[in-house]
């Protein structure tokens, strides 16, 4: 069943549908129209006796669909559908147009074709703007992301590792998609660096789907997620930081070995111990705390940051 | 609808089609069937006036332009035609990869009503001859269209109706009543906003969605007023808290990225920001180090550089 106000709409659809397709299966138009083939027949039948004024046998609307097949014999001037409403043309344009935002599309240039015949057959009557969609990154990247999953093709992503705080970019063997603690998160192959990574979809700034085949090894085992995203490893950087009471929050938020106050006389001032796979993270923490992150060990991220806070001054030296 | 109804507004349409002269309402009434005199039933004028009244409503709401006037002066009674022209699609034709960015544009609205509008502009391509696939496999972007007010503000933006809602702001708990000349509806960040010209305020605002309670009103005409030529509904929305601010900063180098995706624009490297708190872009854009620098405003500037001057000075 469909609503009742659908109804004339798709009666007046029906017979330049079937003009148009000569011998198309009943099965076919009503999946086309979105109804079942029962409803189309009692449509068809309905139309039987709709017509020309006068009403004769010359007047009505002549069709026949016998074995399954429709064919329209007289169309009583229906031949062409009804021009589409402000609303129907808006809606298509406008998914037109965000179509046209998601990067990695094959067939961008057919998205704007197609954007242009529909405005055109509207009549021009869509303003521009009334609706405008601006998508997110993760709105943006996921449809290109699981597109490559099911087709098996590799990507070239231009991503964000905040851990080294850079944008690089990389080919990529994508093996899975999953959420953890409200983020999605692309897991994949990466080339360069030889070894599984996990990418964040929000930090990656573009990517495009590539002709050739995605190719991870054949003998990968992906670990269970239940284990956690990250890790700290025992390689990775020990990296003791001074905190003030207002930045505590990194003592809870990331997996510290080591935490104790400084003294008394400074109440709420921690010291830190943590392991870390990129220290440019640890750079930038300590950066954009103005002070209230310090480095205390190692002497050489201590000094980085020393150094590139005061390249960054200079820059403002005069202005 | 009753199928009678359904049968009589076909036949309505078809004689209304192949009619060069206007057809005054008797005339209607004696060639479509559905409109017959019941014989000695003096409410039967009254009642095919109202049923005509009805059905001239509804092809109107189904978009098909009903054209009224008279064939000569001498013509007492209004009279009705639809001008075929103006009722047929344009011819349009898609190659197959134009069809498949079509049948995947249809199915981005998964709201009940715009998606209804969207299948039913699928039909009528349909039904001009054109192969349109809309199961074909593709990326389409998650779209929650959801907000039970946006069909009616959309529709409202598109013919200039002025509208009027209960508005809860943000940090208050009694709704206010807004009426809105809407200039248009803008998705970000994954919510529904309206902006336009409020008119109590006589200054341009914009509202989330989820923000209005109870039922959107439309007040008046369509075509009440006038937008605004190059509105610019990111920029009502996105710099539409009280207080929020424009920051220009200049970014080089690979460290900017965190940056970058909170600009709204990007422009020969200098970042266009909004941003309410400075204490908290300052943190961001000293977190960048060297590879940013506030062009504008000071007070802003003056807080980056304060903490890169506490850092340059701290760490050791």
């Amino acid at each position: 069943m469909t609503a009742p106000e659908q109804r004339v709409p798709r009666l007046l659809a029906m017979v330049p549908y079937f003009l148009a397709r000569p011998g198309v299966s009943t099965a076919q138009a009503a999946a086309d129209f979105g109804i079942s083939e029962k409803q189309l027949i009692k449509d068809l039948d309905l139309l039987w006796v709709c017509g020309l004024p006068g009403h004769g046998p010359g007047d009505l609307i002549d069709l026949s669909y016998e074995g399954g097949t429709v064919s329209i014999i007289f169309d009583a001037g229906m031949s062409r559908p009804l021009r589409l409403t402000g609303e129907e043309a808006l809606v298509l344009v406008v998914a037109l147009r965000t179509l046209a935002e998601i990067p990695g599309m094959a067939s961008s240039d057919a998205v704007q074709r197609a954007l242009a015949k529909v405005e055109a057959a509207a009549g021009g009557a869509v303003a521009d703007s009334t609706v405008t969609i601006e998508l997110d990154a993760i709105q943006r990247l996921q449809p290109v992301l699981q597109r490559s999953l099911a087709e098996r093709r590799a990507l070239a992503l231009r991503y964000y590792t905040a851990a080294r705080n850079e944008t690089t970019e990389r080919m990529v063997d994508p093996l899975r998609m999953f959420d953890a603690d409200g983020r999605s998160y692309l897991e994949a192959w990466c080339r360069s660096a030889e070894g599984v990574r996990v990418f964040r979809v929000d930090r990656i700034e573009d990517v495009q789907i590539l002709d050739e085949p995605a190719a991870p090894p054949a003998d990968l085992e992906l670990r269970d997620l239940a284990e956690g995203v990250f890790r700290p490893a025992a390689e990775h950087l020990l990296v003791e930081l001074e905190l003030s009471p207002a930045y505590a929050w990194v003592a809870d938020y990331y997996p510290v070995e080591t935490a104790q106050e400084v003294d008394d006389h400074a109440p709420g001032r921690l010291r830190i111990g943590l392991r870390v796979s990129e220290p440019a993270w640890v750079q930038a923490l300590a950066l954009g705390s103005g002070g209230e992150v310090r480095v205390l060990s190692p002497g050489w991220l201590a000094d980085a940051v020393r150094t590139d806070a005061a390249s960054a001054l200079a820059a403002y030296d005069g202005k | 609808m009753a199928a009678r109804r359904a049968e009589r507004l076909v036949n309505l349409v078809i004689c209304l089609l192949s009619t060069r002269q206007f057809l005054s309402a008797e005339r209607i009434r004696d060639a479509v069937p559905g409109y017959e005199r019941a014989d000695g039933d003096p409410k039967t004028d009254e009642a095919f006036k109202r049923m005509f009244e009805r059905d001239k409503a509804e092809l109107r709401d189904l978009g098909i332009p009903l054209e009224t006037g008279r064939n000569s002066a001498f013509d007492t009674d209004e009279g009705y035609r639809i001008k075929r022209g103006e009722y047929e699609l344009p011819e349009i034709e898609f190659d197959a990869a134009e069809a498949t960015a079509v049948g995947l544009a249809s199915r981005l609205w998964q709201s009940a009503q715009l998606g209804e509008a969207a299948r039913s502009a699928l039909l009528k391509l349909r039904a001009a001859g054109t192969e349109v696939d809309s199961d074909a496999p593709g990326a389409i972007p998650s779209l929650d269209a959801a907000d039970p007010a946006l069909p009616l503000l959309l529709d409202a933006s598109r013919r200039s109706c002025v509208v009027r809602f209960d508005y809860v702001k943000a940090g208050d708990r009694e709704p206010q009543r807004r009426t809105l000349e809407p200039w248009g509806v803008l998705s970000w960040r994954r919510r529904w906003y309206v902006a336009g010209l409020d008119r109590d305020r006589d200054e341009p605002r914009s509202f989330r969605l989820s923000r209005i309670t109870g039922p959107v009103q439309t007040a008046g005409r369509p075509g009440a007023f006038t937008r605004p030529p190059d509105v610019d509904l990111l920029a009502m929305v996105a710099g539409a808290a009280e207080d929020a601010r424009w920051a220009k900063v200049a970014v080089q180098g690979s460290r900017a990225g965190n940056l970058r995706r909170l600009a709204t624009s990007e422009r020969d490297g200098v970042l266009t920001i909004s941003f309410t708190d400075t204490a908290w872009l300052a943190q961001r854009v000293t977190a960048a180090g060297s590879s940013a620098r506030v062009l504008e405003p000071a007070d802003l500037r003056e807080a980056v550089v304060a903490r890169l001057r506490a850092a340059a000075g701290v760490a050791r």
